[in-house]
Protein backbone atom coordinates (compact mmCIF):
# COMPACT_ATOMS: atom_id res chain seq x y z
CA UNK A 1 0.00 0.00 0.00
CA UNK A 2 1.44 3.40 -1.07
CA UNK A 3 0.74 6.07 1.50
CA UNK A 4 -0.30 9.39 -0.02
CA UNK A 5 -2.31 11.02 2.70
CA UNK A 6 -3.40 10.71 6.31
CA UNK A 7 -6.59 12.37 7.53
CA UNK A 8 -7.53 13.07 11.12
CA UNK A 9 -11.29 13.44 11.64
CA UNK A 10 -12.04 15.48 14.75
CA UNK A 11 -13.63 13.96 17.84
CA UNK A 12 -14.11 15.74 21.14
CA UNK A 13 -12.00 17.61 23.68
CA UNK A 14 -11.58 16.93 27.40
CA UNK A 15 -15.04 18.34 28.20
CA UNK A 16 -16.71 16.26 25.51
CA UNK A 17 -17.28 19.30 23.25
CA UNK A 18 -16.64 18.77 19.53
CA UNK A 19 -13.12 19.65 18.44
CA UNK A 20 -12.96 22.90 16.48
CA UNK A 21 -10.93 21.29 13.72
CA UNK A 22 -13.17 18.69 12.08
CA UNK A 23 -10.80 17.46 9.42
CA UNK A 24 -7.05 17.67 8.97
CA UNK A 25 -5.29 16.23 5.89
CA UNK A 26 -1.56 15.60 5.89
CA UNK A 27 0.02 14.77 2.52
CA UNK A 28 3.17 12.72 1.89
CA UNK A 29 6.25 14.93 2.20
CA UNK A 30 4.46 17.32 4.52
CA UNK A 31 5.49 18.27 8.05
CA UNK A 32 2.82 19.10 10.58
CA UNK A 33 3.87 20.54 13.90
CA UNK A 34 1.71 20.00 16.94
CA UNK A 35 1.84 22.86 19.42
CA UNK A 36 0.17 23.86 22.66
CA UNK A 37 0.85 24.06 26.39
CA UNK A 38 1.66 20.99 28.47
CA UNK A 39 -1.46 18.88 28.99
CA UNK A 40 -3.25 20.30 25.93
CA UNK A 41 -3.39 16.91 24.19
CA UNK A 42 -0.34 16.89 21.88
CA UNK A 43 0.90 13.43 22.80
CA UNK A 44 -2.61 11.98 22.61
CA UNK A 45 -2.96 13.28 19.04
CA UNK A 46 0.25 11.48 18.10
CA UNK A 47 -0.99 8.36 19.88
CA UNK A 48 -4.27 8.44 17.92
CA UNK A 49 -2.37 8.54 14.64
CA UNK A 50 -0.08 5.76 15.80
CA UNK A 51 -2.91 3.38 16.59
CA UNK A 52 -5.19 4.48 13.71
CA UNK A 53 -7.96 5.51 16.07
CA UNK A 54 -11.41 4.37 15.01
CA UNK A 55 -13.58 6.60 17.18
CA UNK A 56 -12.82 4.31 20.10
CA UNK A 57 -10.01 6.17 21.82
CA UNK A 58 -10.72 8.77 24.49
CA UNK A 59 -10.84 11.54 21.90
CA UNK A 60 -13.24 9.79 19.52
CA UNK A 61 -11.10 10.74 16.52
CA UNK A 62 -10.86 8.64 13.37
CA UNK A 63 -7.87 8.28 11.14
CA UNK A 64 -8.19 7.76 7.39
CA UNK A 65 -5.37 6.45 5.23
CA UNK A 66 -5.51 7.66 1.61
CA UNK A 67 -9.00 8.93 2.37
CA UNK A 68 -10.32 5.53 3.46
CA UNK A 69 -11.04 4.08 6.89
CA UNK A 70 -8.42 1.55 7.90
CA UNK A 71 -9.27 -2.12 7.74
CA UNK A 72 -7.16 -3.06 10.73
CA UNK A 73 -7.61 -6.78 10.40
CA UNK A 74 -6.75 -6.99 6.74
CA UNK A 75 -3.79 -4.61 6.81
CA UNK A 76 -2.55 -5.31 10.29
CA UNK A 77 1.03 -6.21 9.41
CA UNK A 78 1.53 -3.57 6.73
CA UNK A 79 0.02 -0.92 9.00
CA UNK A 80 2.38 -1.80 11.78
CA UNK A 81 5.31 -0.84 9.63
CA UNK A 82 3.75 2.43 8.51
CA UNK A 83 4.50 4.45 11.60
CA UNK A 84 7.83 4.94 13.32
CA UNK A 85 8.12 6.99 16.45
CA UNK A 86 11.06 8.90 17.86
CA UNK A 87 9.91 9.22 21.44
CA UNK A 88 11.27 11.11 24.40
CA UNK A 89 13.59 8.44 25.73
CA UNK A 90 17.28 9.22 25.48
CA UNK A 91 18.99 5.89 26.06
CA UNK A 92 19.17 2.40 24.63
CA UNK A 93 18.58 -0.55 26.95
CA UNK A 94 19.85 -3.36 24.73
CA UNK A 95 23.36 -4.30 25.75
CA UNK A 96 25.26 -4.94 22.50
CA UNK A 97 27.52 -3.19 20.02
CA UNK A 98 26.03 -0.65 17.63
CA UNK A 99 27.16 -2.76 14.68
CA UNK A 100 25.53 -6.00 15.87
CA UNK A 101 22.35 -4.21 16.77
CA UNK A 102 21.99 -2.32 13.50
CA UNK A 103 22.65 -5.51 11.55
CA UNK A 104 19.95 -7.26 13.55
CA UNK A 105 17.51 -4.43 12.94
CA UNK A 106 18.35 -4.39 9.24
CA UNK A 107 17.59 -8.12 9.13
CA UNK A 108 14.22 -7.59 10.85
CA UNK A 109 13.34 -4.93 8.29
CA UNK A 110 14.67 -7.08 5.40
CA UNK A 111 17.11 -4.38 4.19
CA UNK A 112 18.87 -5.32 0.93
CA UNK A 113 22.42 -4.22 1.62
CA UNK A 114 22.78 -4.21 5.42
CA UNK A 115 26.54 -3.51 5.50
CA UNK A 116 26.19 -0.37 3.40
CA UNK A 117 23.03 0.76 5.18
CA UNK A 118 24.56 0.62 8.62
CA UNK A 119 27.55 2.68 7.41
CA UNK A 120 25.08 5.29 6.16
CA UNK A 121 23.22 5.20 9.47
CA UNK A 122 26.47 5.80 11.29
CA UNK A 123 27.48 8.70 9.10
CA UNK A 124 24.10 10.38 9.56
CA UNK A 125 24.30 9.81 13.31
CA UNK A 126 27.71 11.46 13.31
CA UNK A 127 26.36 14.45 11.40
CA UNK A 128 23.70 14.90 14.08
CA UNK A 129 25.77 14.27 17.18
CA UNK A 130 28.49 16.52 18.52
CA UNK A 131 30.39 13.59 19.96
CA UNK A 132 31.72 11.00 17.50
CA UNK A 133 30.12 7.55 17.37
CA UNK A 134 31.73 4.35 16.09
CA UNK A 135 30.22 0.98 15.22
CA UNK A 136 32.15 -0.82 17.96
CA UNK A 137 30.65 1.26 20.78
CA UNK A 138 28.14 -0.39 23.09
CA UNK A 139 24.61 0.99 22.79
CA UNK A 140 24.11 1.36 26.52
CA UNK A 141 27.27 3.47 26.92
CA UNK A 142 26.17 6.20 24.50
CA UNK A 143 25.41 9.66 25.85
CA UNK A 144 21.89 11.06 25.51
CA UNK A 145 22.89 13.07 22.44
CA UNK A 146 24.64 10.14 20.76
CA UNK A 147 21.70 7.83 21.46
CA UNK A 148 19.17 10.30 20.08
CA UNK A 149 21.30 10.88 16.96
CA UNK A 150 21.49 7.15 16.32
CA UNK A 151 17.75 6.72 16.91
CA UNK A 152 16.94 9.41 14.34
CA UNK A 153 19.38 7.96 11.79
CA UNK A 154 17.95 4.49 12.30
CA UNK A 155 14.36 5.69 11.86
CA UNK A 156 15.41 7.52 8.69
CA UNK A 157 17.18 4.60 7.01
CA UNK A 158 16.31 1.25 8.59
CA UNK A 159 12.78 1.62 9.97
CA UNK A 160 12.11 3.85 6.96
CA UNK A 161 8.35 4.08 7.61
CA UNK A 162 6.25 6.52 5.58
CA UNK A 163 4.95 8.19 8.74
CA UNK A 164 7.29 9.48 11.42
CA UNK A 165 6.11 10.80 14.77
CA UNK A 166 8.56 12.92 16.73
CA UNK A 167 8.02 13.91 20.33
CA UNK A 168 10.03 16.89 21.59
CA UNK A 169 13.24 16.45 19.67
CA UNK A 170 14.59 19.76 21.01
CA UNK A 171 15.57 18.07 24.26
CA UNK A 172 17.94 15.84 22.42
CA UNK A 173 21.17 17.81 22.37
CA UNK A 174 21.64 17.08 18.67
CA UNK A 175 21.48 19.16 15.53
CA UNK A 176 17.69 19.14 15.41
CA UNK A 177 17.21 21.13 12.21
CA UNK A 178 19.43 18.70 10.35
CA UNK A 179 17.53 15.83 11.97
CA UNK A 180 14.22 17.16 10.66
CA UNK A 181 15.70 17.66 7.18
CA UNK A 182 16.94 14.08 7.11
CA UNK A 183 13.58 12.70 8.18
CA UNK A 184 11.48 14.79 5.80
CA UNK A 185 13.86 14.33 2.90
CA UNK A 186 12.22 11.15 1.64
CA UNK A 187 8.59 12.07 1.10
CA UNK A 188 7.55 11.01 4.58
CA UNK A 189 4.67 12.42 6.57
CA UNK A 190 6.21 13.90 9.69
CA UNK A 191 4.36 14.99 12.83
CA UNK A 192 6.51 16.96 15.26
CA UNK A 193 5.43 17.79 18.78
CA UNK A 194 7.47 20.84 19.67
CA UNK A 195 7.84 23.96 21.81
CA UNK A 196 10.71 25.24 19.70
CA UNK A 197 9.81 28.19 17.39
CA UNK A 198 12.36 27.15 14.75
CA UNK A 199 11.02 23.61 14.50
CA UNK A 200 7.41 24.81 14.63
CA UNK A 201 7.95 27.22 11.73
CA UNK A 202 9.87 24.66 9.69
CA UNK A 203 6.62 22.76 9.32
CA UNK A 204 4.34 23.82 6.48
CA UNK A 205 1.39 23.70 8.86
CA UNK A 206 0.80 23.64 12.56
CA UNK A 207 -2.14 22.50 14.60
CA UNK A 208 -2.76 24.23 17.91
CA UNK A 209 -4.04 22.00 20.70
CA UNK A 210 -6.26 23.26 23.50
CA UNK A 211 -8.00 21.35 26.30
CA UNK A 212 -7.42 18.02 24.57
CA UNK A 213 -8.82 19.13 21.22
CA UNK A 214 -7.47 20.36 17.86
CA UNK A 215 -8.26 24.06 18.17
CA UNK A 216 -6.90 25.71 15.05
CA UNK A 217 -4.74 24.98 12.01
CA UNK A 218 -2.28 27.55 10.65
CA UNK A 219 -0.36 27.47 7.38
CA UNK A 220 3.10 28.91 7.92
CA UNK A 221 2.76 32.43 6.45
CA UNK A 222 5.40 34.08 4.20
CA UNK A 223 6.26 36.54 7.00
CA UNK A 224 6.73 33.61 9.34
CA UNK A 225 9.04 31.96 6.83
CA UNK A 226 11.11 35.17 6.91
CA UNK A 227 11.27 34.92 10.68
CA UNK A 228 12.28 31.29 10.27
CA UNK A 229 15.27 32.36 8.13
CA UNK A 230 16.41 34.65 10.94
CA UNK A 231 15.89 31.95 13.53
CA UNK A 232 17.98 29.52 11.51
CA UNK A 233 20.80 32.10 11.36
CA UNK A 234 20.53 32.62 15.12
CA UNK A 235 20.56 28.87 15.57
CA UNK A 236 23.74 28.50 13.51
CA UNK A 237 25.36 31.27 15.50
CA UNK A 238 24.29 29.55 18.70
CA UNK A 239 25.71 26.20 17.63
CA UNK A 240 28.96 27.78 16.53
CA UNK A 241 29.32 29.62 19.84
CA UNK A 242 28.62 26.46 21.75
CA UNK A 243 31.20 24.49 19.81
CA UNK A 244 33.83 27.19 20.24
CA UNK A 245 33.26 27.30 23.96
CA UNK A 246 33.29 23.53 24.24
CA UNK A 247 36.59 23.28 22.40
CA UNK A 248 38.39 25.84 24.50
CA UNK A 249 38.15 29.00 22.40
CA UNK A 250 37.20 32.48 23.53
CA UNK A 251 34.27 34.27 21.93
CA UNK A 252 33.45 37.92 21.33
CA UNK A 253 37.10 38.95 21.86
CA UNK A 254 38.86 40.67 18.92
CA UNK A 255 40.83 38.14 16.96
CA UNK A 256 39.21 35.19 18.64
CA UNK A 257 37.71 33.98 15.37
CA UNK A 258 41.09 33.61 13.70
CA UNK A 259 42.71 30.24 13.34
CA UNK A 260 45.62 29.44 15.57
CA UNK A 261 44.67 31.61 18.52
CA UNK A 262 46.68 30.42 21.50
CA UNK A 263 44.50 28.45 23.84
CA UNK A 264 44.22 29.53 27.46
CA UNK A 265 46.35 32.67 26.88
CA UNK A 266 45.98 33.75 30.49
CA UNK A 267 47.63 30.69 31.91
CA UNK B 1 -18.60 -17.00 30.45
CA UNK B 2 -15.36 -16.07 28.73
CA UNK B 3 -12.19 -17.22 30.48
CA UNK B 4 -8.99 -15.24 29.97
CA UNK B 5 -5.73 -16.49 31.45
CA UNK B 6 -2.99 -13.90 31.89
CA UNK B 7 0.62 -14.88 32.46
CA UNK B 8 3.98 -13.23 31.91
CA UNK B 9 7.37 -12.40 33.29
CA UNK B 10 7.60 -10.67 36.70
CA UNK B 11 6.61 -6.97 36.69
CA UNK B 12 5.99 -7.00 32.96
CA UNK B 13 2.75 -5.07 33.47
CA UNK B 14 0.12 -7.84 33.65
CA UNK B 15 -2.03 -6.03 36.21
CA UNK B 16 -1.62 -2.61 34.57
CA UNK B 17 -2.56 -4.02 31.17
CA UNK B 18 -5.61 -5.85 32.48
CA UNK B 19 -6.85 -2.87 34.49
CA UNK B 20 -6.99 -0.72 31.34
CA UNK B 21 -8.55 -3.52 29.33
CA UNK B 22 -11.15 -4.39 31.97
CA UNK B 23 -12.25 -0.73 32.15
CA UNK B 24 -13.03 -0.86 28.42
CA UNK B 25 -14.93 -4.12 28.92
CA UNK B 26 -16.91 -2.62 31.79
CA UNK B 27 -17.80 0.30 29.49
CA UNK B 28 -19.25 -2.25 27.09
CA UNK B 29 -21.54 -3.40 29.87
CA UNK B 30 -19.78 -6.69 30.67
CA UNK B 31 -19.64 -8.02 34.19
CA UNK B 32 -16.10 -9.05 35.10
CA UNK B 33 -14.57 -11.18 37.87
CA UNK B 34 -10.83 -11.27 38.53
CA UNK B 35 -8.82 -13.94 40.31
CA UNK B 36 -5.14 -13.53 41.10
CA UNK B 37 -2.95 -16.57 41.73
CA UNK B 38 0.44 -15.96 43.32
CA UNK B 39 3.01 -17.70 45.50
CA UNK B 40 3.38 -15.98 48.83
CA UNK B 41 1.68 -12.60 48.69
CA UNK B 42 0.13 -10.07 46.36
CA UNK B 43 -1.36 -6.60 46.47
CA UNK B 44 -2.87 -6.77 42.99
CA UNK B 45 -6.31 -7.46 44.50
CA UNK B 46 -6.33 -3.91 45.89
CA UNK B 47 -5.69 -2.51 42.41
CA UNK B 48 -8.38 -4.67 40.77
CA UNK B 49 -10.93 -3.84 43.48
CA UNK B 50 -10.70 -0.17 42.55
CA UNK B 51 -12.46 -1.13 39.32
CA UNK B 52 -15.45 -2.22 41.38
CA UNK B 53 -15.28 -5.83 40.13
CA UNK B 54 -15.40 -9.08 42.12
CA UNK B 55 -11.87 -10.11 43.13
CA UNK B 56 -10.47 -13.32 44.62
CA UNK B 57 -6.90 -14.23 45.56
CA UNK B 58 -5.29 -17.67 45.71
CA UNK B 59 -1.85 -18.08 47.27
CA UNK B 60 0.01 -21.30 46.54
CA UNK B 61 2.15 -20.93 49.67
CA UNK B 62 3.89 -24.30 50.23
CA UNK B 63 2.49 -25.94 47.09
CA UNK B 64 4.12 -25.76 43.67
CA UNK B 65 2.37 -22.70 42.16
CA UNK B 66 1.78 -24.35 38.81
CA UNK B 67 0.11 -27.40 40.29
CA UNK B 68 -1.85 -25.19 42.68
CA UNK B 69 -3.06 -23.19 39.66
CA UNK B 70 -4.28 -26.15 37.65
CA UNK B 71 -5.84 -27.86 40.64
CA UNK B 72 -8.01 -24.81 41.31
CA UNK B 73 -9.32 -23.93 37.85
CA UNK B 74 -12.73 -25.53 38.35
CA UNK B 75 -13.22 -23.83 41.71
CA UNK B 76 -12.19 -20.45 40.31
CA UNK B 77 -14.59 -20.86 37.42
CA UNK B 78 -17.43 -21.79 39.77
CA UNK B 79 -16.70 -18.77 41.95
CA UNK B 80 -16.76 -16.44 38.94
CA UNK B 81 -20.09 -17.88 37.79
CA UNK B 82 -21.50 -17.24 41.25
CA UNK B 83 -20.44 -13.60 40.78
CA UNK B 84 -22.58 -13.62 37.60
CA UNK B 85 -19.55 -12.70 35.56
CA UNK B 86 -19.57 -12.63 31.74
CA UNK B 87 -15.81 -12.68 31.81
CA UNK B 88 -13.29 -14.23 34.16
CA UNK B 89 -9.75 -12.84 34.17
CA UNK B 90 -7.21 -15.08 35.89
CA UNK B 91 -3.87 -13.37 36.47
CA UNK B 92 -1.13 -15.82 37.33
CA UNK B 93 2.21 -14.90 38.84
CA UNK B 94 5.11 -16.84 40.23
CA UNK B 95 4.78 -19.73 37.78
CA UNK B 96 8.16 -21.13 36.87
CA UNK B 97 9.38 -20.74 33.30
CA UNK B 98 9.10 -24.47 32.80
CA UNK B 99 5.31 -24.22 32.90
CA UNK B 100 2.56 -22.55 30.94
CA UNK B 101 -0.93 -21.94 32.29
CA UNK B 102 -2.62 -22.03 28.86
CA UNK B 103 -5.69 -24.27 28.60
CA UNK B 104 -7.24 -25.22 25.26
CA UNK B 105 -10.36 -23.10 24.50
CA UNK B 106 -9.48 -20.36 27.02
CA UNK B 107 -7.86 -17.20 25.67
CA UNK B 108 -4.33 -17.12 26.99
CA UNK B 109 -2.49 -13.83 27.12
CA UNK B 110 1.23 -13.53 27.81
CA UNK B 111 2.56 -10.13 28.87
CA UNK B 112 6.24 -9.46 28.31
CA UNK B 113 8.11 -6.15 28.42
CA UNK B 114 10.65 -4.50 26.15
CA UNK B 115 13.20 -4.16 28.95
CA UNK B 116 13.93 -7.80 29.67
CA UNK B 117 16.48 -8.20 26.91
CA UNK B 118 16.29 -9.63 23.41
CA UNK B 119 17.50 -13.10 24.36
CA UNK B 120 14.84 -13.52 27.03
CA UNK B 121 11.87 -14.37 24.77
CA UNK B 122 13.71 -17.58 23.88
CA UNK B 123 14.17 -18.42 27.57
CA UNK B 124 10.62 -17.66 28.68
CA UNK B 125 9.61 -20.91 27.05
CA UNK B 126 6.13 -22.45 26.92
CA UNK B 127 4.43 -19.55 28.71
CA UNK B 128 5.22 -17.47 25.63
CA UNK B 129 5.05 -20.11 22.95
CA UNK B 130 1.56 -21.38 23.94
CA UNK B 131 -0.07 -17.93 24.21
CA UNK B 132 -2.84 -16.88 21.82
CA UNK B 133 -2.14 -13.20 22.32
CA UNK B 134 1.19 -11.68 23.31
CA UNK B 135 1.20 -8.21 24.81
CA UNK B 136 4.47 -6.27 24.70
CA UNK B 137 4.70 -3.42 27.22
CA UNK B 138 7.11 -0.60 28.09
CA UNK B 139 7.65 0.42 24.48
CA UNK B 140 7.77 3.98 25.81
CA UNK B 141 11.10 3.19 27.48
CA UNK B 142 12.98 2.03 24.38
CA UNK B 143 13.68 3.20 20.85
CA UNK B 144 11.73 2.36 17.70
CA UNK B 145 14.58 0.09 16.61
CA UNK B 146 14.57 -1.81 19.90
CA UNK B 147 10.79 -2.24 19.76
CA UNK B 148 11.01 -3.70 16.27
CA UNK B 149 13.87 -6.07 17.07
CA UNK B 150 12.23 -7.23 20.30
CA UNK B 151 8.92 -7.88 18.60
CA UNK B 152 10.70 -9.91 15.94
CA UNK B 153 12.41 -12.04 18.61
CA UNK B 154 9.02 -12.64 20.25
CA UNK B 155 7.41 -13.63 16.96
CA UNK B 156 10.18 -16.15 16.34
CA UNK B 157 9.22 -17.96 19.56
CA UNK B 158 5.50 -17.92 18.77
CA UNK B 159 4.81 -17.21 15.08
CA UNK B 160 1.09 -17.92 15.36
CA UNK B 161 0.22 -15.49 18.15
CA UNK B 162 -1.30 -12.04 17.71
CA UNK B 163 1.21 -9.56 19.08
CA UNK B 164 0.00 -6.26 20.55
CA UNK B 165 1.99 -3.27 21.75
CA UNK B 166 0.46 -1.86 24.88
CA UNK B 167 1.51 0.90 27.24
CA UNK B 168 0.62 -0.17 30.77
CA UNK B 169 0.87 3.40 32.08
CA UNK B 170 -1.39 5.18 29.58
CA UNK B 171 -3.40 2.20 28.34
CA UNK B 172 -2.53 2.95 24.72
CA UNK B 173 -3.22 -0.23 22.78
CA UNK B 174 -5.64 -1.68 25.34
CA UNK B 175 -8.58 -1.29 22.94
CA UNK B 176 -6.99 -3.91 20.72
CA UNK B 177 -6.72 -6.32 23.64
CA UNK B 178 -10.35 -5.63 24.51
CA UNK B 179 -11.30 -6.55 20.94
CA UNK B 180 -9.21 -9.73 21.07
CA UNK B 181 -11.10 -10.75 24.20
CA UNK B 182 -14.51 -9.94 22.76
CA UNK B 183 -13.70 -11.85 19.58
CA UNK B 184 -12.40 -14.93 21.39
CA UNK B 185 -14.48 -18.09 21.40
CA UNK B 186 -16.81 -18.77 24.31
CA UNK B 187 -15.56 -21.88 26.11
CA UNK B 188 -18.17 -24.23 27.49
CA UNK B 189 -16.72 -25.34 30.80
CA UNK B 190 -13.19 -25.70 32.04
CA UNK B 191 -13.73 -29.28 33.33
CA UNK B 192 -12.24 -31.80 30.96
CA UNK B 193 -10.27 -29.23 28.97
CA UNK B 194 -6.59 -29.85 28.40
CA UNK B 195 -3.46 -27.93 29.35
CA UNK B 196 -1.58 -26.91 26.22
CA UNK B 197 1.70 -27.88 27.85
CA UNK B 198 2.04 -30.58 30.51
CA UNK B 199 3.39 -29.65 33.92
CA UNK B 200 6.55 -31.32 35.22
CA UNK B 201 6.37 -34.32 37.48
CA UNK B 202 7.53 -33.23 40.91
CA UNK B 203 6.92 -35.89 43.47
CA UNK B 204 10.02 -35.90 45.62
CA UNK B 205 10.72 -35.41 49.31
CA UNK B 206 11.16 -31.64 48.80
CA UNK B 207 7.61 -31.43 47.49
CA UNK B 208 6.61 -32.79 50.86
CA UNK B 209 8.50 -30.23 52.89
CA UNK B 210 12.00 -31.71 53.18
CA UNK B 211 14.65 -28.98 53.66
CA UNK B 212 17.92 -30.85 54.24
CA UNK B 213 20.40 -31.20 51.36
CA UNK B 214 21.72 -34.69 50.70
CA UNK B 215 21.04 -37.95 48.94
CA UNK B 216 19.75 -39.76 51.98
CA UNK B 217 17.01 -37.15 52.37
CA UNK B 218 15.81 -37.58 48.81
CA UNK B 219 12.92 -39.83 47.86
CA UNK B 220 10.62 -40.27 44.94
CA UNK B 221 11.12 -38.72 41.51
CA UNK B 222 14.68 -37.32 41.61
CA UNK B 223 16.63 -36.32 38.51
CA UNK B 224 20.39 -35.68 38.59
CA UNK B 225 22.62 -33.46 36.44
CA UNK B 226 24.32 -35.39 33.63
CA UNK B 227 27.92 -34.15 33.75
CA UNK B 228 28.86 -36.20 30.70
CA UNK B 229 26.80 -33.97 28.43
CA UNK B 230 28.85 -32.34 25.68
CA UNK B 231 27.84 -28.92 24.26
N1 LIG C 1 7.05 2.85 31.52
C1 LIG C 1 6.16 1.85 31.58
N2 LIG C 1 5.92 1.24 32.76
C2 LIG C 1 5.02 0.26 32.80
C3 LIG C 1 4.33 -0.17 31.64
N3 LIG C 1 3.51 -1.19 32.00
C4 LIG C 1 3.68 -1.38 33.33
N4 LIG C 1 4.58 -0.51 33.82
C5 LIG C 1 5.06 -0.43 35.22
O1 LIG C 1 5.70 -1.65 35.54
C6 LIG C 1 5.50 -1.98 36.92
C7 LIG C 1 4.91 -3.39 37.06
O2 LIG C 1 3.58 -3.36 36.56
P1 LIG C 1 2.48 -4.42 37.06
O3 LIG C 1 1.26 -4.14 36.27
O4 LIG C 1 2.36 -4.40 38.53
O5 LIG C 1 3.17 -5.77 36.57
P2 LIG C 1 2.81 -7.31 36.90
O6 LIG C 1 3.66 -7.69 38.06
O7 LIG C 1 3.21 -8.03 35.68
O8 LIG C 1 1.36 -7.39 37.18
C8 LIG C 1 4.59 -0.90 37.47
O9 LIG C 1 5.41 0.04 38.14
C9 LIG C 1 3.96 -0.30 36.24
O10 LIG C 1 3.60 1.04 36.44
C10 LIG C 1 4.61 0.49 30.39
O11 LIG C 1 4.08 0.18 29.31
N5 LIG C 1 5.53 1.49 30.43
MG1 LIG D 1 0.39 -8.26 38.83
Amino acid sequence: MMLKKITILGGSDKDGAAEKVRRLDIQAGQVLSVVGPTGSGKTQLIADVEQYAEEETLTGRSILVNGQPVDKDRHKSSLRYMVAQVSQNMHFVIDMSIEDFLLMHAQVRAIDDPAKTIKDVLSIANRLSGEPISLQMNLTRLSGGQSRALMVADVALISNSPVVLIDEIENAGINRLEALHILTGRGKIVLVVSHDPTLILMAGERVVMKNGGMHKVFKTAPEEKQILENLIEIDKEFVSLREKLRYGKSVGVAGSNKEGVALWPKF
Amino acid sequence: MRFVIVAGTPSSGKTSVMIHTISHLLNEGLSVAVCKIDCLETSDDVRYRRLGVAVAVGLADYICPDHFYVANLEEIERWAKEQKADLLVLETAGLCHRCAPAVHTCLSVCVIDNLIGIDTPRKVGPMLSTADVIVITKGDMVSQAEREVFRFKVSEVNPGARILDLNGLTGQGSLSLKNEILNSALPTEISGKELKYPMPAAICSYCAGETIVGKSYQMGNVKKVDFGRME
